[in-house]
């Protein structure tokens, strides 16, 4: 049972954090009011950017990458892609007042179109068999592992076995937390989000909080994209491989209610969910697995169902969640 | 006062919206140490004015002056740098924060987010004015007037110089009303000015010192409140004598009979509280019934109940079709009990939330009664349109349009739309619930000769009402409710205000704040 746990929990843990990611930046936004649908769709933008600049470097450069260039270079790339998909919807929903839900669908589709456009001309590019993009010296950087973590045993694989996005995820959802619930932008934040008339009155820029806080959070998200191609895919891009983890990400907020912190280990668990069917013995049949699959969801509606039982005020969404916000409108 | 230095001083304001002028040429001054009262008919352009100086409104063309300096107010936070503070009707908090969360939104202050000291900080500005706010008190577990100090206390603690208060009193009971009054006279023993925007007159004189009269949009006037009159004040407000006494004619006696008969009715609510408690009585043909009571004291359940919108938990209450030909009610489907004619015009709150939906215009409006008529899948539209142009005209409402969306409309101009809509599909009972709530002067006496109108036609009217004085005037019989419970039915010719308000606070006058 132990040896299964250690092996288990740092697979649980490497899927979990590309929706840590994707669901801390989709609360961030969600404070603001701002219902970003996108979300799945930054994640393949952040990731396809990532790649595009990790491809290029990785082809100037020859065989050796500076690890400072190679690291950084596609993390920005990831973080300007993801920043322009959080301007997009910004623009659209706040200055045009655009619907949320079908700005953010459209963006979905978008964004994963736009992965898998630009993944096939790389792809075309370099005119492989198997079709996809293996960036393996750019992931070997970002799966650089503590150099202590070898020799802690058990502990050291189940704490210290991940690449360094893997704790800035971690350290992102704690701040998120602090940052929503202890300072005083939090709580300015959060009342965009509840009441915006009321934020206006308190003298609160309304278009300001939700431009930063929903591309603050696009940008956290798409980091999710990069993680999932550099470190958990070994720096593989394959069109469509990332799956429906932006949608568990969104999942994710309604499981833990809008709590960053709690999203920490909630992601962990969706993560175990999410690949527990390859450790449970289901033989041949496919369809028990996709049984498996379907355990995130399921939870999902669970937890929706009991919060909505309890009908606490501060388990509800954010009040003015998806809605439009005008001044002078009457 | 007059060499005084005016705290605010707004000249020729003009503001628009689309082709409505709201504001014209409007002059207005302020000063510390004095309450003025706003007074006007709905849709003067009262809030208008004022919201441009709390920066929700920008004016098209005028100057706004601030103690002598010529200011430019572009949002809320630049009139909270003025020192402006305004406790809208609606009030601006956030429900699930508490108090003291809400009070210290939006203040910008050095170092740390220390939410205690803040509370340290409201409660001695409660002990300096008399207020009673628990800082860690969540807003949606207070009652409306605490609501209301939360407001108050939040522009204190900003350091608002100039509090403007937009009909305060709308939704206080009296003692409420008597309390926040004091509280503005504390203020204005501290050089504050104070700004209240209202239509009751015996609030302006109870309150004021100066009164400021606007109509349709423009400056009509301003006054010292001790050196005038209710007359007078009305005559400015509306610009023609009116008549201050409603007309109430006596029933019609020829075919007078009981037409809705309630008996032990107890009806709960989704938490399970009673609202209702044994509430029994009629309701005759050819009468107005009126309904008294403090808000919230089961008014709304009642009539929701005859209309069968809510679950009852026991009692009867049934529609005479004929003196002997009773039919029960309970447990009837509410569109069976409006083919019966049955009508329900229920006024809430946000005037809006019932019966009325915003994003239609009038002639849409007027199909959610009649969508169902006519063998086909298919509307008719030209009789609602013919309806809607009829109710449009008739009852003077202002409108772009037929096709305008209703929620672009004034407070007033929607409830004429929904209670005339009501009224013309000739019912036998009238259900109408603040039907002159908001509502100006003119408007209301539109509204009280439909209500007569429509009894003199044998139709038993409910009118659930919040003004003493119209109730007593307007009434052939009124059913006093408190804390769900009947205290009493009086004869509306022979009771008087003061009756009736102490029956309204008679039973569980604990529950009745």
């Amino acid at each position: 049972m132990f040896s299964f746990l250690v092996s288990f929990i740092p697979r649980a843990v490497v899927q979990s954090i590309p929706l840590l990611f994707g669901s801390t930046g989709e609360i961030v936004s969600e404070k603001s009011g701002n219902l970003n649908l996108g979300i799945p769709g930054v994640m393949y933008v952040g990731g396809i950017c990532g790649v595009i600049g990790a491809f290029f470097y990785e082809h100037s450069a020859g065989g050796e990458l500076n690890p400072a260039l190679g690291i950084g270079i596609p993390l920005l790339c990831c973080l300007v892609g993801s920043l322009l998909m959080g301007l997009l919807y910004c623009f659209l929903t706040v200055n045009l007042r655009a619907n949320q839900n079908v700005t953010g669908l459209a963006m979905t589709t978008f964004g994963v179109g736009f992965g898998n456009f630009f993944g096939g001309s790389l792809i075309k590019l370099v005119g492989a068999e198997i079709p996809t993009i293996s960036l393996s010296a750019t992931s070997h950087l970002y799966r650089t592992k503590l150099p202590f973590a070898e020799g802690l045993g058990w502990f050291g694989q189940i704490f210290f076995s991940y690449g360094f996005l893997a704790y800035v995820a971690i350290i992102i959802a704690v701040a998120a937390s602090y940052m929503l619930n202890h300072t005083r932008a939090g709580l300015q934040l959060r009342a965009v989000g509840e009441d915006p008339a009321t934020a206006d009155a308190a003298g609160i820029g309304i278009t300001r909080y939700k431009y930063l806080a929903t591309c603050s959070g696009c940008m956290i998200a798409g980091l999710g994209g990069l993680y999932y191609v550099m470190d958990y895919a070994n720096g593989i891009w394959a069109n469509d491989a990332f799956g429906d983890r932006g949608w568990l990400a969104i999942a994710l907020v309604i499981f833990t209610i809008w709590r960053p912190n709690v999203s920490i280990f909630a992601s962990i668990l969706f993560g175990g969910l999410y690949i527990l069917y390859i450790f449970i013995p289901t033989g041949t049949d496919l369809a028990v697995k996709e049984l498996y699959k379907m355990l995130p969801y399921v939870v999902t509606i669970v937890v929706l169902v009991i919060s909505s039982l309890r009908n606490k005020r501060e388990n509800q969404p954010p009040e003015h969640l998806g809605l439009p916000y005008f001044r002078e409108d009457r | 006062m007059a060499q005084q230095q005016p705290a605010i001083r707004m000249r020729n304001i003009c503001k628009s919206f689309g082709s409505v002028q709201a504001n014209h040429n409007m002059n207005l001054d302020v000063y510390r140490g004095e309450i003025l009262a706003l007074l006007g008919e709905n849709g003067s352009g009262k809030t208008t004015l004022m919201n441009m100086l709390s920066g929700i409104y920008y004016p098209d063309s005028g100057t706004i002056e601030i103690d002598g300096k010529r200011v430019n107010i572009s949002s809320p936070k630049d009139s909270f740098d003025y020192g402006i503070g305004m406790i809208h009707q609606h009030f601006k908090l956030v429900n699930v924060f508490t108090a003291a969360e809400n009070i210290v939104l939006g203040v910008k202050e050095k170092g740390k987010f220390n939410i205690d000291a803040a509370v340290e900080r409201i409660k001695e500005i409660c002990d300096t004015y008399g207020f009673d706010v628990d800082p860690y008190q969540k807003i949606y577990d207070m009652s409306v007037s605490q609501k209301q100090t939360v407001e108050i206390v939040k522009q204190l603690y900003r350091g608002a110089e100039i509090l403007i208060l937009d009909e305060p009193t709308a939704v206080l009971t009296p003692q409420e009303t008597d309390k926040l009054f004091a509280v503005l006279r504390n203020m204005r023993a501290n050089n504050k000015a104070v700004v209240i925007i209202t239509h009751k007159l015996n609030e302006v004189e109870n309150i004021s010192d100066r009164v400021v009269v606007l109509r349709k949009g423009e400056y009509v006037g301003e006054m010292i409140t001790s050196e005038t009159t209710q007359q007078e004040m009305t005559n400015m407000m509306v610009g023609r004598q009116i008549s201050l006494n409603i007309e109430r004619p006596d029933p019609e006696m020829k075919y007078r009979m009981k037409r809705i008969v309630v008996k032990n009715l107890t009806v709960k609510n989704r938490e399970g509280v009673t609202k209702l408690d044994d509430v029994s009585f009629d309701a005759w043909t050819g009468e107005i019934l009126g309904i008294a009571g403090i808000s919230g004291s089961g008014q709304k359940e009642l009539l929701e109940a005859i209309a069968g919108l809510q679950p009852v938990e026991s009692g009867s209450i049934e529609y005479m079709v004929d003196v002997d030909e009773p039919v029960q009610l309970i447990g009837m489907d509410p569109v069976k009990i409006a083919d019966m004619g049955v009508a329900l015009s229920f006024v809430p709150e946000d005037r809006l939330g019932m019966g009325l939906v915003g994003s239609m215009g009038v002639t849409d409006n007027m199909m959610l009664r009649s969508f169902r008529n006519g063998p086909t899948p298919f509307t008719d539209r030209k009789d609602p349109k013919h309806l809607a142009e009829v109710v449009v005209d008739e009852l003077e409402v202002d409108t772009p349009g037929i096709a305008t969306p209703v929620r672009r409309l004034s407070g007033g101009n929607v409830q004429k739309v929904l209670v005339g809509r009501e009224i013309a599909s000739a019912p036998t009972v009238l259900l109408s619930a603040y039907a002159v709530r908001g509502l100006d002067v003119n408007s209301s006496y539109l509204i009280y000769d439909l209500l007569n109108m429509q009894k003199g036609n044998g139709v038993a009217v409910v009118y659930v009402g919040e003004d003493l004085d119209v109730l007593v005037e307007l009434c052939d019989r009124i059913l006093v409710l408190c804390g769900g419970k009947v205290s009493g039915i009086v004869d509306g010719r022979k009771t008087d205000k003061n009756e009736v308000g102490l029956m309204m606070t008679k039973l569980g006058g604990g529950e009745a704040q």
